[in-house]
């Protein structure tokens, strides 16, 4: 647990993760047309504008984005009906980790049941600054420092819920939540139920996952994988600050325990969100980019390979439709059917290993629900069942990088 | 205040080394130390307690603790034995190159109140009034003839599986007479009798274990892993010691909306050994928590003598060395359990603190109706411990002696007992089992599409072919 500690002062500049434009979904979507406005009037992550890129118009335009309530619904377009006007407020910009950290303090303001336990939660504000300043706002006993027993931790924090708290579990890196498997699965998942209804769990562990720069096998796990068998638990992974924010707040107010997967190279991704309150669906998918041809779903860190895999297929003339499935447990297949049956192909693209990963059930469901829909076997990026080396050039043949994706898309289009 | 402090420590010093230590003495112009301020308990970090309860220590403790420090005067030498700086503890220093021995030169002492004979030892001791004396015989009794009879229905087939508690009869009704009836209890799963105590119907135990739909956990629990969210006794889940940190966890929400109740996990001397207690009793300790950790000792954790358990000095030496309070009491004196437990509880609501009770008592009973002890243990040691060293037995000669109980009318009682019990288990079978739709509520707050969908499949598969199902189940 001591080596992650060196691990925060690493900070990712947004650039180097996306290369040029992505954007997060808005509450509705201009249907399918050819022209789109120029990046510059769009809401969505700070880009590095170049004129190549100005001919790649791709993603949601102009639309009416929030309402002044709070938003239950952020997710495109069940209807994906045509958008009106503009935003309500200005927005403001801030990094994942910060609307990470708003949408906690948001809800601790809001439910005094609601508390954090972790490692070094407290004063030092996390291993990546997610409590930073709670500590002084919230009390010691609220941002409880826990001593390093991850088990023992979750095991306390499924006792509080059962009790009336909220509590928040961080895990300092998902990997170590391995260690609270037993109290996850077999208490968390399973003691609403097997009490019959008498209990309830309404806790959220959350922590980084995924691979980092060189952090070595124990520190790049992907938990999500090794969760998704588990019954009682719901999973979702957020990719952008404005669904980090929102994921955040709807995992603490659902009365299910929720993991909620963040990334540890995404916490410096830097957006524009709204001022005013808003919740994300939990179960639904977010419609990035809707197009035609290939239906590209991912998730977390692969959704900004993906975007940038897009813009050269855009390019190339391809019209690739992007779904970030955010909720991993369980699957969106309303959004995801409604892509399938007017793409016929699909891609997934993941970080998890091939072997039992997201991927891998996502395509049985997939296949099982919409085969008469299909026109190619369905295609899936992943990591191989290695662990992560250390070496930087190995780590990267572990990732799916974006020339694979498009390779991929190319491959699948041919059929 | 520094310097009482510091000389605390050397007579501690004195005490752990077992010799004088000569004072050094610091010169002149020495002007700050940093020295663990007064508000630390004992010096090893700041006490933490949440906004709101009275406490002369702020819940800004750790901002506090950082920026006091403690300066020593310029003028003058302080007579002082030097104590070591560092963070991880106040300790002294010593010159002598000794190992602290793995064994205590005296392991902790076992608190018990009656004679085998359930004659009074001592007058130090929480009496029971008679009316709750009558009522924790007679409980006991009908935790015996609950056992009995449930253990008899699972050997011949009447549900999947059963444990007793023979042996600890007299520990589980003590323990559960001391407490209030709303603190919050997580059992391991040899602890009905609290749940008995606390007003748990014999139907309602026959319900659970036969699972029909009027159990409380709707059939989906095992036997003996009884809940009840009324009753405060939280669902027991079968890993061992996972309700450790889960009680432990109620304990900081208890603390935190300052409610003057306690909670109270039990868990045997095997389930012990697992990472779950270690974890939360160190925990608790630095959290301050109201928080009861009683461990049945009772020798055995199905096959595994308490001699292949462990070899430090059983599970009250463990408090020592995690900082927390403990005793070790007879566990089948129930006049030394309850009023132990009553102490303990005491001191735990009134301090916030964990506070730690090693029960020692014998695991009379087979571990489950999957276990044949005989197999490992001589059956000499069993009839011993079940003939001649009966807690309930021994309570009953107490009550005889105070003059609150007449043993002619036991038999009676066990009687009309067992016909009770008998009949509850015949009405529980009759009663209709849960219906198919319990399999998929309750896995989430709401049913989703996904088991919707799994049930929707469950239903067809039973509609196709219905003689391959059970017909008792409810669709």
């Amino acid at each position: 647990m001591a080596l992650s500690q060196g691990i925060m002062a690493v900070s990712v500049p947004a650039a180097a993760l996306l290369s040029a434009s992505s954007s997060y979904s808005a509450a509705r979507v201009q249907t399918a047309s050819s022209s789109l406005p120029a990046l510059g009037s769009r809401r969505g992550l700070a880009v590095r504008a170049s004129s190549a890129e100005q001919s790649a118009n791709f993603g949601p335009s102009s639309q009416k984005l929030w309402t002044p309530k709070i938003t239950t619904n952020a997710v495109a377009a069940k209807q994906e009906a045509a958008a009106s006007t503009g935003a309500k407020g200005p927005g403001h910009e801030l990094l994942l980790y910060e609307a990470l950290r708003e949408g906690l303090e948001e809800e601790m303001e809001r439910d005094p049941h609601v508390c954090v336990m972790g490692e070094d939660v407290g004063h030092y504000g996390g291993s990546y600054k997610v409590t930073k300043g709670f500590a002084e706002k919230f009390g010691d006993w609220r941002l409880l420092d826990t001593p390093i027993a991850e088990n023992s931790f979750t095991g306390m924090a499924v006792g509080a819920a059962m009790t009336g708290l909220r509590p928040v579990i961080e895990g300092m890196n998902m990997g170590f939540l391995l260690l609270a498997y037993n109290q996850i699965s077999n208490n968390c998942g399973m003691l609403h139920y097997t009490s019959g209804g008498q209990f309830t769990i309404p806790c959220v562990i959350r922590g980084p996952g995924g691979v980092g720069r060189q952090l070595g096998a124990e520190h790049s796990q992907r938990l999500e994988s090794y969760f998704q068998s588990v019954p009682g638990l719901q999973m979702v992974a957020c990719s952008t600050p404005y669904n980090a924010k929102g994921l955040m707040k709807a995992a603490i107010r659902s009365n299910n325990p929720v993991i909620l997967f963040e990334h540890v190279l995404l916490y410096n991704l830097k957006e524009t969100i709204p001022d005013e309150d808003y919740v994300c669906c939990l179960e639904e998918a977010e419609m990035v980019r809707p197009g035609k041809d290939i239906t590209i779903l991912t998730y977390s860190r692969m959704r900004h390979y993906v975007l940038q895999a897009a813009k050269t297929l855009v390019n190339k003339g391809y019209d690739p439709e992007i779904i970030d499935i955010r909720s991993l447990k369980p699957f969106d297949m309303f959004t995801i059917g409604n892509s399938v049956k007017k793409t016929h192909k699909v891609l997934i693209v993941e970080e998890c290993m091939r072997t039992g990963g997201i991927g891998a059930s996502l395509r049985a469901a997939i296949m099982e629900n919409f085969f008469d829909y299909l026109d190619a076997p369905i295609g899936c990026l992943s990591s191989q069942d290695v662990p992560t080396p250390y070496s930087g050039p190995l780590e990267e043949l572990t990732v799916v990088q974006p020339h694979q994706i498009i390779t991929a898309v190319e491959n699948l289009l041919a059929k | 205040m520094a310097s009482a402090s510091v000389s605390a420590a050397a007579v501690a010093g004195r005490k752990i080394f077992g010799s004088l230590r000569p004072l050094r003495r610091f010169p002149a112009g020495l002007v700050s130390r940093r020295i663990w301020p007064t508000d630390c308990v004992d010096g090893v970090g700041p006490r933490l307690v949440p906004d709101g309860l009275a406490s002369s220590s702020s819940s800004r403790c750790f901002s506090a603790w950082r920026a006091s420090s403690v300066t020593l005067k310029s003028d003058g030498d302080l007579d002082v034995a030097e104590v070591s700086p560092f963070p991880g503890a106040r300790i002294m220093y010593t010159e002598d190159l000794q190992f602290v021995t793995e064994t205590s030169p005296s392991t902790v002492p076992c608190f018990r109140v009656l004679s085998e004979n359930g004659e009074e030892l001592t007058k130090n001791f929480s009496e029971p009034d008679m009316s709750m004396a009558q009522k924790m015989y007679e409980q006991m009794v009908a935790l015996q003839v609950l056992d009995s009879v449930f253990y008899n229905a699972q050997r011949q087939g009447r549900f999947g599986f059963y444990a007793t508690c023979t042996g600890e009869e007299a520990l589980n009704i003590a323990c559960a007479a001391a407490l209030r009836d709303n603190d919050s209890v997580f059992p391991q799963y040899r602890e009905p009798g609290v749940l008995l105590w606390r007003g748990y119907r014999l139907q309602e135990f026959a319900d659970h274990c036969i699972g029909n739909y009027q159990g409380h956990g709707k059939g989906r629990q095992m036997s003996i892993h009884y809940g009840s969210n009324k009753l405060h006794y939280f669902t027991v889940s079968s890993v061992l010691a996972t309700q450790i940190p889960h009680a432990v966890g109620a304990a900081y929400s208890l603390k935190m909306e300052n409610k003057q109740r306690c909670s109270v996990t039990f868990f045997g001397e095997g389930a012990a050994s697992e990472g779950d207690f270690h974890g939360a009793i160190n925990f608790a300790a630095v959290l301050e928590v109201p928080i009861l950790f009683i461990c049945r000792n009772n020798g055995w954790a199905i096959s595994t003598p308490a001699s292949q358990q462990y070899r430090g000095d059983g599970i009250a030496g463990r408090g020592q060395a995690y900082g927390v309070k403990s005793i070790r009491v007879d566990g089948n004196d129930a006049l030394a359990v309850f009023s132990a437990v009553k102490a303990a509880r005491q001191l735990a609501v009134e301090n916030n603190q964990p506070v730690l009770l090693e029960l020692m008592t014998y695991r009379v009973g087979h571990h489950s109706t999957s276990d044949d002890s005989a197999k490992y243990r001589e059956v000499a040691e069993i009839r011993y411990w079940s003939e001649r060293r009966d807690g309930v037995a021994r309570f009953r000669k107490w009550i005889e002696s105070k003059g609150w109980w007449d043993g002619t009318v036991d038999e009676q009682l066990r009687k009309d007992l067992r016909t009770e019990v008998i009949a509850c288990l015949a009405a529980a079978e009759a009663k209709e089992k849960p219906p198919l739709s319990d399999l998929f509520s309750d896995v989430y707050d709401s049913l989703p599409k996904s088991l919707e969908e799994q049930e929707k499949l469950v239903r067809q598969a039973v509609q196709n072919c219905p003689q391959m199902y059970p017909a008792d189940i409810p669709l």
